[in-house]
């Protein structure tokens, strides 16, 4: 908003009420973001000004006295207000465009690079770690305050695309290809995405978080993601443990440290560590979790999560207190 | 302003009897028969109903989307309803509802408009409105037995293959789709050589109303645009039935070709439903204000150069894909151009206002609405031509009011100012200017409050094809503001559909008449034959420059006020100066045509449902039906006709005759399905070239160079044939011979193939090997039944040197297929070759 002259700040106050939640094109927390909102702001003054121009002529040629009208009616008018009128708006609006798109599609040398796949209908995320091996993690995405984050985007199935609106446009990720797109959160903040390109389903709830943290937290953090799981706290906790081993959550899931080495589902290693359960639909609390489990296809319809009706309410509890302890 | 003319072609008093035998020769069918009725103002009735039904129909599935999207989490519709929902709604509204109606305009408005008779292929129109309607209906129909696609009405693969949609959904999609273009191409065909070759006696090019030139253009960008989007459709289904992975990456396809192919007609399509909907608006402005229309060349000139320009756009759909910055940047800028040709109509619009004076009615205001909607949404339309913009909109809201802002305002509204307009023409009564008020400003503030707010809610982050979305982000009050204009708009609908009961009346010899003052020949009194008698035009506006012309008209004082055979006709004159050429006599109703689409459309979907045989019966029944009525076209020429100091010969062949006309565009469709073919296999090439084959691995190149010899035997021998049409042997054993030799090639290349190891399963390139034959075997198999037909008019003394058209169209589309096959051969065998 920072760029966005005042004056067109008073006229859209009641618009930009809106404006102020952590998805959207209009609250640019990111360099390209922030580009784009500017070129936004013009484009809908430019649009705004032509509209007027338009309407105006409209109202003379209803209105305006004999003489003036009679300007209006001949094929000089029509050649002054369609072709040159339009051509000189828009050869302008295309050279600032084309730069615009050039210096946006370059990227710059990456600090930070993240792998993002997108799965039917969550996102599978790696961070580059020690060894060239990769961190794994889904859902959910950290990255440092200033850097330029190259964010490769890749598909298991079907098309996605990635989009972060405070942070920048968004880029499909399309099968047998490989796309980049470089963002810089400018400050610290917690940003949502989704998936803007329809992917059959609950593409709906096909959301993403990114939280942008300060450098050094996001080391410390980063060391702890790429660590094993944590080991459970009480007897509640190791009992979960069993139940999630036991009832075959393996299959799908992994969770470092254990047996449990799926890889059909997200990687749950530091699940509790995360914001939400269900891709971005319920926030993290062992209760939702808990229903999650039970009741997945009610809460988001589709997903390839079968519901686990098997658990006893106490064994529910231990094994969702579990998860959320995998901080 | 001219005067009467001192002579006119025909004397009066006009003898007994003669408007008798014209009424009696293009008699309506009584009760149930009018099913069996091909004139175009039955059929154009028929379809503008048709495609009002899909159009309320597509509108309670928006509703019902509004109703789920009213509020946040909602559960009113399940995911798998609301995917198949909005699917069905942007299919039905494009497919069945914006392109057939401005078709059926056509098929209504232009014979009256042109001064023919009727269009030029009565049943070949009564067969696409067939086609489509019953095909639309059983489409329309799975909706309620939970078969609906739910891919979107892009239908991107890889989500629409196979293996993320097994079900039939997506196969009614794309077979009753496919099928349904085919109707709008034969109903394109139609339009095209009824604007070139009906035209009334002095109408040149220049004097041509501005509709039919806007349905010249649209007609012309269908036969380029569909096409595409036809093979894609071929491709998918191939790939659905039989493997072949045309766009599954692993293995050597790519998901993208399908986006390319789908754009390069879906762009072309939104100017293919706006530019027939801006012809309307030329002609109510110009008739509401009293005066010319204003810049009538420019408008011209406009109206071609965007047919060129929307060709040149279609990757702007495409901008997020990860396309390389320099192609963006000539998209972009295309995108951009396109938006002067709308700016030069928009201000001959304001200056033909400013020329007169603007009747304040019905009409008008609906033009006023279209002005204000389609001028926003042309702007948002500039904003997401900005490469950067679109990647942040891109598939939002914004995009979704963006369009709707484009197709409602460039179509809808001009369609609805349009039926206020034209129903004095066709109807008894009016409709009502106090119900049109009301019912235009609901519509207009409806829609304004539906879809303005969705330009802020894209903004705010919300993308499109959602079911749902949550509460705390911001789009609840939005997405329920635009809810409660939908249904506001909705009951704008209403209020029209009440007015049409109440006032509309249709009537085929007494209507309210030219209430608005009109200046074209449409406004002059048309029965079921048009006019009493042919005009010659001497100006834009004849009504208002060309004093008498009615009365004249009427009397029968002008060319053809009589039949001659006893049976229907027209004139056919020049295509640039519009001078009597020939008489063509006209089929009268018939049931072949109804027949023959019910047949196609069930050999469709009983394909689609599996039922193979069944399906091949219907499928060759309907090949019958059509035969049935092609064995009555083409009749003996009869002695040359005086239509009114001028003798006119009732037979033309070659160029002269509408028919080769109709075939050369038959042609150009099938090359603008080659030439998407082309670019797909040059397109796979690019994108995966480690699937392609090394030059030895193909077949030896002493195949391929057989398979080109016997296409050009094959062509020759027919050739050759063409000298000896009358004599019976001859003819006999050349066609014979001609079609094995076509059908050696096409054998020939398919051992060879399959030989040297290639499976069309096993990759992309393959693939592609194997459709250029079969898109081969698609021209050879009607050119077989055809050249069968042809036989028989031979045997039956139906075929010499004069009466020879059904021969000289068999022999255009079997060279350009031999010149396809030949290119064909040239690509799969000889492109590998020329790169590796």
């Amino acid at each position: 908003m920072r760029h966005v002259p005042t004056g067109l700040i008073v006229l859209f106050a009641g618009l930009l009420a809106g404006c102020q939640a952590e998805q959207s094109a209009l609250a640019p927390h990111g360099d390209q973001a922030t580009e784009i909102a500017k070129l936004a702001w013009l484009l809908f003054a430019m649009a705004g000004a032509v509209l007027a121009i338009v309407l105006a002529a409209v109202a003379l040629a209803l209105h305006a006295p004999d003489r003036v009208r009679k300007r209006l009616a001949g094929s000089p008018a029509v050649i002054v207000g369609g072709i040159a009128f339009p051509v000189v708006v828009l050869t302008f609006l295309l050279v600032y465009g084309l730069s615009l798109t050039a210096s946006e599609s370059r990227g710059g040398t990456a600090d930070l690079r993240v792998e993002v796949t997108g799965e039917q209908w969550w996102w599978r995320i790696a961070y580059p770690g020690q060894n060239g091996e990769s961190i794994r993690s889904a859902n959910e995405i950290r990255v440092p305050v200033g850097a330029n984050v190259e964010f490769v985007l890749k598909t298991a199935d079907v098309i996605h695309a990635f989009w972060v609106p405070s942070l920048g446009g968004k880029v499909d990720m399309v099968p047998g290809r490989t796309n980049r797109l470089t963002l810089r959160a400018e400050r610290e903040g917690i940003y949502r995405g989704q998936c803007a390109e329809y992917c059959g389903g609950p593409h709906a709830w096909m959301g993403l978080t990114v939280v942008a943290m300060p450098a050094a937290d996001f080391a410390d953090w980063l060391e702890a993601e790429a660590a094993t799981s944590l080991t459970p706290a009480d007897d509640g906790a190791w009992a979960g443990r069993e139940l999630f081993l036991g009832a075959g959550c393996g299959g799908c899931h992994t969770v470092r440290g254990t047996n449990a080495a799926g890889s059909i589902g997200p990687d749950l290693t530091h699940f509790g560590s995360r914001r939400s359960v269900g891709v971005d639909t319920l926030p993290l609390s062992p209760e939702n979790i808990a229903r999650f489990i039970e009741d997945g296809q009610h809460i988001k319809p589709g997903n390839r999560m079968p519901p686990f009706r098997i658990f006893s309410g106490t064994e529910l509890a231990q094994l969702s207190n579990y998860l959320a302890g995998l901080k | 302003m001219t005067d009467r003319p001192l002579i006119y072609p025909n004397e009066l008093p006009r003898p007994a009897g003669e408007l008798e035998a014209l009424q009696a020769a293009w008699k309506l069918p009584r009760g149930w028969r009018i099913l069996s009725a091909v004139n175009n103002t039955v059929i154009g009735y028929f379809y503008i109903g048709t495609a009002l039904l899909f159009f309320l129909l597509a509108g309670v599935l928006a509703l019902l989307m509004r109703l789920q999207l009213a509020v946040p989490s909602n559960t009113f519709l399940s995911v798998e309803t609301y995917n198949q929902i909005f699917t069905m709604h942007g299919t039905v509204m494009m497919f069945l509802f914006a392109v057939p109606a401005v078709e059926a305009m056509g098929i209504l408005l232009l014979p009256q408009m042109l001064g023919a008779r009727d269009q030029p292929f009565p049943r070949l129109g009564a067969y696409a409105f067939w086609a489509y309607c019953i095909g639309g209906l059983i489409f329309f129909g799975t909706l309620f037995f939970d078969l609906a696609p739910s891919g979107g009405w892009f239908m991107y693969p890889p989500l629409t293959g196979s293996e993320y949609s097994p079900g039939m959904g997506a196969d009614f999609w794309l077979l009753g789709i496919g099928f349904i273009e085919i109707s709008a191409i034969a109903g394109a065909i139609e339009i095209i050589v009824g604007i070139l070759r009906t035209r009334a006696p002095g109408m040149t090019l220049a004097r041509m109303p501005v509709f039919a030139w806007t349905m010249l253009v649209f007609a012309g960008m269908i036969v380029f645009a569909f096409p595409a989007v036809i093979l894609a459709t071929i491709m998918l289904e191939l790939e659905r039935a039989f493997g072949m992975p045309f766009f599954i990456a692993e293995k050597g396809g790519d998901a993208l070709l399908w986006q390319h192919l789908f754009w390069f007609f879906g762009h072309p399509e939104v100017y293919i439903i706006f530019l027939p909907a801006a012809g309307m608006v030329s002609m109510i402005v110009a008739t509401m204000a009293g005066v010319p229309l204003v810049a009538y060349s420019l408008i011209v000139v406009a109206l071609i150069g965007t047919g060129f320009f929307s060709f040149g756009l279609w990757v702007h759909h495409m901008f997020t894909t990860g396309i390389p910055p320099l192609a963006l940047g000539l998209f972009s800028a295309a995108s951009m151009a396109v938006a002067v040709p709308s700016g030069i109509q928009v201000f001959a619009w304001i200056g033909t206002i400013a020329a007169g004076r603007l009747k304040f009615n019905t009409p008008a205001l609906f033009v006023l609405g279209f002005l204000f909607i389609f001028t926003l949404g042309g702007l948002t339309g500039v904003m997401v031509a900005m490469v950067p913009f679109d990647w942040q909109v891109h598939d939002t809201y914004f995009v979704v009011a963006h369009f709707h802002y484009v197709l409602v305002g460039g179509m809808v509204f001009p369609l609805f100012a349009a039926f206020y307009y034209w129903a004095p023409a066709f109807s008894r009564t009016q409709l009502s200017e106090q119900l049109g008020r009301w019912a235009f400003w609901l519509m207009f503030a409806g829609f304004n409050i539906a879809f303005l707010p969705m330009h802020l809610t894209g903004l705010l982050g919300m993308p499109r094809r959602v079911y749902t979305y949550p509460a705390d982000v911001g789009w609840d009050e939005l997405n329920l503001v635009s809810s409660a204009g939908a249904f506001l708009f909705a009951l704008g609908v209403l209020v029209f559909l009440l007015d049409a009961v109440r006032n509309l009346r249709p009537s085929l010899t007494e209507t309210a008449g030219n209430i608005w003052k009109a200046g074209t020949l449409d406004w002059i009194n048309n029965e079921l034959y048009g006019l009493r008698s042919v005009p010659i035009v001497t100006s834009r506006d004849p009504v208002w420059d060309q004093p008498g012309l009615e009365d004249d008209i009427e009397a029968g004082r002008y060319y053809l006020p009589f039949t001659y055979s006893g049976g229907r006709e027209t004139i056919v004159t020049a295509t640039m100066d519009a001078r009597p050429d020939y008489l063509l006599r006209l089929p009268g109703p018939g049931w072949t045509p109804i027949l023959a689409a019910l047949f196609t459309a069930a050999f469709f979907m009983l394909l689609t449902a599996k039922f193979v045989t069944v399906a091949f019966i219907c499928g060759i029944l309907a090949v019958t039906m059509m035969l049935v009525w092609m064995w009555g076209s083409d009749p003996a020429p009869l002695p040359p006709v005086d239509i009114g100091k001028l003798v006119v010969p009732t037979y033309r062949s070659g160029p002269d005759s509408h028919s080769w006309w109709a075939m050369v565009i038959i042609i150009l469709v099938a090359a603008s399905l080659y030439l998407s073919f082309v670019f797909g296999y040059v397109y796979l090439w690019t994108v995966t070239p480690q699937f392609w084959p090394s030059p030895d691995a193909l077949p030896a190149i002493s195949k391929p160079l057989t398979a080109a010899a016997l296409i050009l035997a094959s062509s020759l021998l027919l050739f050759v044939g063409g000298r000896w049409l009358g004599q019976k042997l001859g003819l006999s054993v050349m066609l014979l011979l001609a079609a094995l030799a076509m059908w050696g090639a096409i054998a020939l290349t398919l051992e060879s193939l399959w030989r040297s190891g290639f499976r069309p399963f096993d990759d992309g390139p393959s693939a592609m090997a194997y459709l250029a034959l079969i898109l081969q075997a698609q021209l050879a198999l009607p050119l077989t039944v055809m050249a069968g037909f042809t036989l028989a008019r031979q045997l039956t003394g139906k075929l010499d040197p004069v009466r020879r058209n059904v021969y000289d169209n068999l022999a255009l589309l079997w060279h350009y297929a031999g010149a396809q096959a030949l290119l064909g051969l040239a690509l799969v065998h000889g492109f590998p070759r020329m790169v590796g």
